[in-house]
Order: C-alpha cells, then sequence, then structure tokens
C-alpha cells in the first residue's frame, strides 16, 4: 500500500509520498503556494478523489476538488456559503472552510463541511455545489451555542458521520460545544454533560465548552473521544457523560492539547499531543519537550513516547487536523507542527523521525492511499 | 457602458492571467456579473453572500473608492480590484 500525506500549511499544500515499507519520503510541492490551506482528505469511498479547504489572505475561502490523487485541482462551483437573509437578519459570512468530512459509504459523493463563524454545510455531488445545513446554520439555539467565539470567530469542526446510520451525526464548535444529531442534521441537542468549562462564569453549562477535536472508532461508533481545552475525555453510549480519562496524565504534563488520534483497528488506542495550557496558555510543547502519550486501555492509562523528538528548546504546536494515522496492519502516526515540521512513527509512537522540515506553519496532516 | 477591469494579481488564476478585462454594465455590482460570466467563481472570492465586499478587498471606479456595488461606472470607467493586506 502506498502512503501519501497531505500537509496543509498556512503558505500553501505539500505532500509527503512514500514508498510501501514507508522508510523513504519523498516531499513535493508547494501546490497553491500563498494559499491558507485548512484541511486536505482523500475520499475514502473514491481514493483518486481529494477535497481542500482553502483561502488566502486576500480572497474569500473556497473548495478546491481533485479527481487524480491531488495532479490537478478544480474550484468549487459554488462554495459553501450562508444563505441569504432578511432584512434585520444577522448576515454570517463564510471567512474560513475550516474542517472537512466524507459523508457515509452509502452517500457516495456527500461531504460536509464545518466554517468559521461557525456553519454546517453540505456537498452532495462531490464538493463541487455546497449548500448550508438549515438545521443548525437556522436553528433557533445556534445564536446561543455559538456565542462565545474568539474574535478570529468560532469554528466548527469534528464533523463525524456515524458509519451505522448516515442520519447520526455529530459536530463540535470551538467555543460552543459538542451537538448530535439523529436526523441527518434537521435538529441538534448539546452533548456536552462531564464536561469542563471552566473558563465560564458557570462551568455548569450545557453548551458553551471548547472541544478541540472529537472523534469517533468506526469499529466502536458508540464510542466518542475528545480532546478538550478542558482536557481528554470519553463517552461510551448510549450513555450522554462524558468521563475525564485525561486525569490518569501526569499532573506534571496535563490534559490539554489540540488533537486526539485513533488506531485503526483497536478502539482502545489513542494518541495525543499535550501542550502548555497553564497560565497565559503559551499552547507549546510542555517545557519545550515535546511528547506524544498514547493510551491502549481507552484512557485508563497514557504512555509518554517521545523517542527521536527533540529532547530541549523545541517550542512547537500542533493543531487539531495536524495529526493522524495511516491504515497499515502496524499504523504509522504523523504529526505536523507549527513551526513546519512533520514527524513520523511507525511504530505506534515507540520511536519518531522527522520527515520533513522548514516548511511554513502546518494547519493540517491527513494520511492517503 | 463599457469600462476596463484591472484585476490584481491573485485574482488573475480567474482570468487567464490576464491583468485587465473589458466589461460591461451600469453599476459595479453588474460590471461583477459580467465579469462573472467570463471568469466563473472570480466573485465570490471578492464579493460574500450578502453582497458585502471582503474585508482584504478594496474596489474603485476610477480614483474613487466604492463602498457599495450599487455605485455608477460609465462609459470609458476603470474599474481597479485591489487586495489590501499586511503581516506576514
Amino acid at each position: 500500500m502506498s502512503s501519501t500525506l497531505w500537509i496543509g500549511t498556512r503558505k500553501g499544500l505539500f505532500a509527503l509520498r512514500a514508498d510501501g515499507a514507508r522508510r523513504r519520503w519523498k516531499l513535493s510541492g508547494p501546490q497553491f503556494l500563498g494559499h491558507i490551506i485548512h484541511h486536505v482528505l482523500q475520499d475514502p469511498r473514491a481514493p483518486r478523489v481529494v477535497l481542500m479547504a482553502a483561502k488566502t489572505g486576500h480572497l474569500g475561502p473556497t473548495v478546491y476538488r481533485s479527481h487524480d490523487r491531488g495532479r490537478s485541482w478544480r474550484e468549487a462551483a459554488a462554495p459553501p456559503a450562508f444563505r441569504p437573509v432578511s432584512t434585520g437578519e444577522e448576515a454570517r459570512a463564510v471567512q474560513r472552510v475550516f474542517w472537512l468530512t466524507p459523508g457515509h459509504a452509502s452517500e457516495p459523493g456527500s461531504w460536509y463541511a464545518g466554517s468559521s463563524p461557525a456553519g454546517l454545510f453540505r456537498s452532495s455531488d462531490g464538493g463541487e455545489h455546497w449548500q448550508p445545513v438549515a438545521g443548525f446554520n437556522d436553528h433557533p439555539m445556534r445564536p446561543k451555542w455559538a456565542a462565545l467565539g474568539t474574535p478570529d470567530g468560532e469554528f466548527l469542526h469534528s464533523i463525524l458521520v456515524d458509519p451505522r446510520d448516515p442520519r447520526h451525526l455529530y459536530i463540535a464548535i470551538s467555543i460552543g460545544g459538542v451537538f448530535e444529531s439523529t436526523d441527518a442534521g434537521g435538529d441538534w441537542a448539546p452533548l456536552n454533560e462531564g464536561c469542563a468549562a471552566d473558563f465560564l462564569p458557570d462551568p455548569n453549562v450545557p453548551f458553551g465548552h471548547d472541544p478541540h477535536c472529537v472523534v469517533l472508532h468506526p469499529a466502536h461508533p458508540e464510542r466518542l473521544y475528545q480532546q478538550n481545552h478542558c482536557g481528554i475525555y470519553r463517552l461510551e453510549g448510549p450513555g450522554r457523560r462524558w468521563q475525564r480519562i485525561g486525569r490518569a496524565m501526569p499532573k506534571t504534563v496535563g490534559d490539554i492539547g489540540f488533537p486526539i488520534v485513533l488506531h485503526p483497528t483497536d478502539p482502545d488506542t489513542a494518541w495525543v499531543m499535550p501542550m502548555d495550557g497553564t497560565s497565559v496558555w503559551p499552547r507549546t510543547s510542555i517545557g519545550g519537550k515535546p511528547a506524544v502519550y498514547r493510551t491502549r486501555d481507552a484512557g485508563s492509562s497514557w504512555r509518554r513516547m517521545d523517542r527521536g523528538l527533540p529532547r530541549s528548546q523545541a517550542w512547537f504546536t500542533v493543531l487539531r487536523q495536524a495529526m493522524c494515522a495511516d491504515t497499515h496492519e502496524r499504523p504509522g502516526v504523523y504529526f505536523g507542527t507549527t513551526a513546519g515540521e512533520v514527524w513520523a512513527s511507525l511504530n505506534g509512537g515507540e520511536r519518531w523521525r522527522c520527515l520533513a522540515r522548514h516548511l511554513p506553519e502546518i494547519y493540517s496532516v491527513s494520511h492517503a492511499t | 457602458m463599457s469600462c476596463t477591469v484591472r484585476i490584481a494579481s491573485p485574482l488573475r488564476s480567474y482570468a487567464d492571467g490576464a491583468a485587465q478585462l473589458r466589461a460591461h454594465g451600469d453599476t459595479l455590482a453588474e460590471v461583477l456579473a459580467h465579469l462573472e460570466q467570463r471568469c466563473p467563481g472570480i466573485r465570490f472570492r471578492m464579493i460574500d453572500e450578502h453582497e458585502r465586499i471582503r474585508p482584504h478587498m478594496r474596489l474603485f471606479v476610477n480614483n474613487n473608492e466604492a463602498r457599495e456595488l450599487s455605485a455608477a461606472v460609465r462609459d470609458g470607467d476603470t474599474v481597479h480590484v485591489i487586495c489590501a493586506l499586511s503581516g506576514g
């Protein structure tokens, strides 16, 4: 199986391609030099198809599509955009397409996109035309759910489709919380019980939380993991209460970070990349000593994995889309840093090596076959 | 009315690399609609879904900045599409 890592950066798109053994990697690019690439994903239902969420410093947000594994790209005819509004209504405009998710396996060509400010969009034709999902974007509670966004706007991300049911969806909003729909996005309900929101005046609120990344395992879809601004959590459905599995992390490290990545076949194994969430929130590797932490028991315990990573004075951040695993039998784990480095481990995090340096700030890393 | 549209470099990929094009219209909105017909996709990169000029775009008719798409365009005018960005 060949491997490609799509590297979305603040200044363009790069690719790392490997031989079957994943020992030799070749960097190519940039494509779209100067474009801001928030997310790049292969379509698992049609592996030649890749979608990319992009904008530039000047120009509005859009989506590009490739039908030849990234050799050529074509812009969406109708990129994600909110519906026209009546006089007096709030006129939100998509500032960035932040997140992409392929739709259900039974719905070829379907995709979801999340934006900032928080909006949910769907395409039924492979990303050529996008329509707003009115059930969320016009939900009477949406202005309250997404009321506390940062000056950059709140971000809608972690769009999850239940592999058992295409009508069962999850989304996450930073800041806003996790929300669930069981009717294909027609209606939504908060799903935040048990999550801390210690930055709010009342931390015991039904929404207003800050999920950084939420993931679902295809082999165990009733279980969700979440890396939140306030810790690492797991939810075992049909229960609706999150458990803070980050409590098992070393106290000196804490359980703050952006990404959380699951093993492709083992729902009990996950990797996180802790960052410094103390005082003024530096959001760098803790103490300048980056480390990945892995659990193999669904969060009951965590193990530090830093062999091969810098031992000191490495102050990067790994953003929420910038860490992934591949689908090999012995899965590779990869992350990209805000310092423009791409790191890989082919043995579950036991040992890391740097695949690329000196790239622009990395926003997303995804694996393609 | 026929006018010249001068296109900033970030948008020239939509115009086959052209730095300027001829377009028609009595208002900026009509000129941009005509431009969109010739260069599909270019308008949404400049104008958002609520007909607002995007924050880092500036549109001038001759030497006058146009803040609204209703701005009048006369025969022989030049519409300048300018990109405004700071920082790295």
